[in-house]
């Protein structure tokens, strides 16, 4: 007889769990403390807890292809989504605001069990890497597809979302340019003084280990920083204000987070640069290139994979730092967490978490991708 | 050697910061507007320090713990069918940002330590575990086949051999999750931890610099002596199994 896979026995007891615990959390407003309800309180519960049950336990089983059990992922995945909206019209009267029905622990839990089951079979499959970049758009297509058809409307995390949508879309700009727009600053600077010290070996030491000590500041005192000595110059020095530089708003976050960019990418031009070997770089000098030609169409293509690593760091690190942006008045998703944690409305929280979550989530999964593809062709 | 001075001095002079920081005003006093008080005084400087210090501990050997019997598990032939599974779920727990797992440990315990905890446990568990799997599989063929050869039991080798040869791995693994949260429970200050964030997160309410660099100031000390310590015990531990 074949063995049982033990990694799906895991997933399967996980699953189990969420299915005997709360689907969903009811509350008469954002405020009370709630009561729980799980399948067996829906009125359709009991079918989709059998059929999923069924699912877990069978999963263990051998003979499983890889493809399969990646169908009943999603499968899972959609089914506990579409469970948690239907909770959510079902448990609120129509026309009343004030109600609240939030995720509760067995929804969480079944989205772990079948994320596991997904990135289980995923692994086993080894898909190509167009096969990945498809997989990657599909997923996201999939949960656009979802959160705009409106079945999920009646969750909290949505009314949150519905009750400020302008100001979400504002916050979700803020967030980007402080992710993406300290990343361009730190590539335009990281990278000229990455070549500067890959020609200057004596600088290295000092440079990195200047760069060293910053990453040590924490992000909260950092941020903190910026805002006097940015006020100070801005206000010293009226050209500088006329250019966008002050101590309020998303400026002194832009630059805390840039700063915090420089170290990886300045190491890992640094390291992508002295990982070319020296014989390459002899023989493109023989074939008379001026030393400027020998880093343009040799060294940078050949070390771009691990520049794109720095890329890859620079970019998940800083869609996470840039939540305590919303701690001093820099805007981003930081603003509804901490908005959410003064008030103690766990909602309002999740609104700016489960975003910032899922963008570096897909960042950091791109960014991957590209690695892949950029090794390949400097191979 | 200047390295080793600069460290030392550092120390002392955070040792003297925090015995009697009433004595360093003169030095934050310009930083301030409207005299307003140069030193934080709601809370003693070095009952905070300490209190940060022993979060970042529990959590740094809870995290320890936790993803050294998680990386002997996958790596024993009772557990290598979970090894893919574990380094995939590695690399994208490690894209979550701190910040958020904080936040979002915060409805399961309430406000206070215990969030910050959590957050920080879960947050170190990657980079140990990651750390010591790459100790555990990266041993050359040789190592593996001498020990064999010897007759030690396959307990004898993972307590023997194993884990001796990647214990400097494993505390590069804690150096990264000391310095990552020593950061980072500064923001467990937002969800009423007791840390050094409280000290920034006044003078950020009140505007005051000098709070925001004395906070910032003892916690990027802290680092750096605690980033230099760990380097200094790997280079040590390599040096005695013969690793470099």
């Amino acid at each position: 007889m074949a063995r049982l896979s033990r990694p799906a026995i895991l997933f399967a007891l996980i699953g189990l769990a969420g299915l005997a615990l709360p689907l969903v959390q009811f509350k008469a407003n954002r405020i009370v403390p709630g009561n729980e309800v799980g399948f067996a309180g829906l009125p359709w519960g009991l079918p989709i807890l059998v059929i999923l049950g069924i699912v877990l336990i069978a999963g263990p089983l051998p003979g499983w292809p890889a493809t399969l059990r990646l169908i009943a992922a999603v499968g899972g995945l959609a089914c506990a989504a579409l469970s948690l909206g239907a909770a959510a019209r079902h448990l609120v009267p129509d026309g009343n605001t004030l109600a609240r029905v939030s995720p509760g622990s067995g929804f969480w839990m079944l989205l772990l069990a079948f994320g596991l089951i997904m990135a289980d079979a995923v692994t086993r499959l080894r898909p190509r890497l167009s096969m990945r970049w498809l997989m990657l758009v599909g997923t996201l297509v999939l949960v656009a597809a979802l959160l705009g058809s409106g079945a999920l409307d009646g969750v909290s995390v949505m009314r949150e979302y519905d009750a400020r949508r302008d100001l979400f879309l504002r916050e979700a700009q803020a967030h980007l340019t402080l992710a993406f727009g300290s990343l361009g600053l730190a590539l335009l600077a990281g990278i000229p003084l990455g070549i500067a010290i890959f020609q200057a070996p004596r600088w290295r030491g000092p440079v990195l280990g200047a760069l060293n000590i910053l990453q040590t500041i924490p992000s909260l005192a950092l941020f903190g920083i910026m805002i006097p000595i940015f006020g100070w110059i801005a206000a010293t020095l009226p050209a500088a204000a006329q250019w966008g530089v002050s101590g309020i708003g998303a400026f002194p976050a832009l630059v805390a987070l840039f700063l915090y960019s420089l170290l990886p990418v300045v190491s890992n031009t640094l390291a992508g640069l002295t990982g070319v070997p020296a014989a390459t770089r002899e023989a493109a000098a023989g074939l008379g290139m001026t030393r400027a030609q020998v880093l343009a169409q040799v060294l940078i293509p050949l070390a771009l994979p691990v520049l794109l690593a720095a890329v890859r760091i620079v970019l998940v690190q800083n869609i996470g730092l840039a939540v305590i942006a919303g701690l001093i008045g820099g805007g981003g998703f930081g603003t509804f967490v901490f908005q959410g944690l003064n008030q103690t409305a766990m909602d309002l929280v999740l609104l700016g978490t489960l975003p910032t979550i899922a963008l570096a989530l897909v960042a950091g999964i791109a960014l991957d991708l590209l690695v892949q593809a950029s090794k390949r062709t400097a191979s | 050697m200047t390295g080793r001075i600069l460290l030392g001095l550092a120390l002392l002079f955070l040792l003297a910061f925090l015995a009697a920081p009433e004595v360093f005003a003169p030095l934050f006093q310009p930083l301030t507007r409207n005299d307003a008080p140069a030193i934080y005084t709601q809370t003693s400087l070095l009952s905070l320090t300490l209190s940060h210090l022993a979060i970042v501990a529990a959590a740094v050997a809870a995290s320890t713990v936790a993803g050294l019997v998680l990386a002997v598990l996958v790596t024993r032939p009772a557990g290598r069918e979970f090894l893919p599974l574990a380094r995939t779920v590695t690399a994208v727990g490690q894209t979550f940002p701190p910040v958020a797992v904080l936040a979002l440990a915060v409805p399961l315990m309430g406000f206070g330590t215990g969030p910050t905890l959590v957050a920080l446990f879960l947050y170190g568990l990657l980079p140990v575990f990651e750390n010591a799997l790459a100790g555990l599989t990266s041993q050359p063929p040789h190592v593996a086949e001498a020990a064999r050869g010897m007759g030690l039991t396959p307990a004898q080798r993972l307590w023997q051999v194993d884990l001796p040869l990647a214990l400097p791995l494993v505390l590069a693994g804690m150096r990264l999750t000391a310095v990552i949260s020593l950061g980072t429970a500064t923001i467990g200050s937002t969800v009423a931890a007791r840390t050094l964030g409280e000290v920034i997160i006044a003078g950020l309410l009140s505007s005051n610099t000098a709070f925001v660099l004395q906070g910032g100031l003892v916690v990027g000390i802290l680092a750096v002596l605690i980033h230099h310590g760990f380097q200094a015990a790997e280079a040590r531990v390599r040096r005695r199994t013969g690793q470099g």
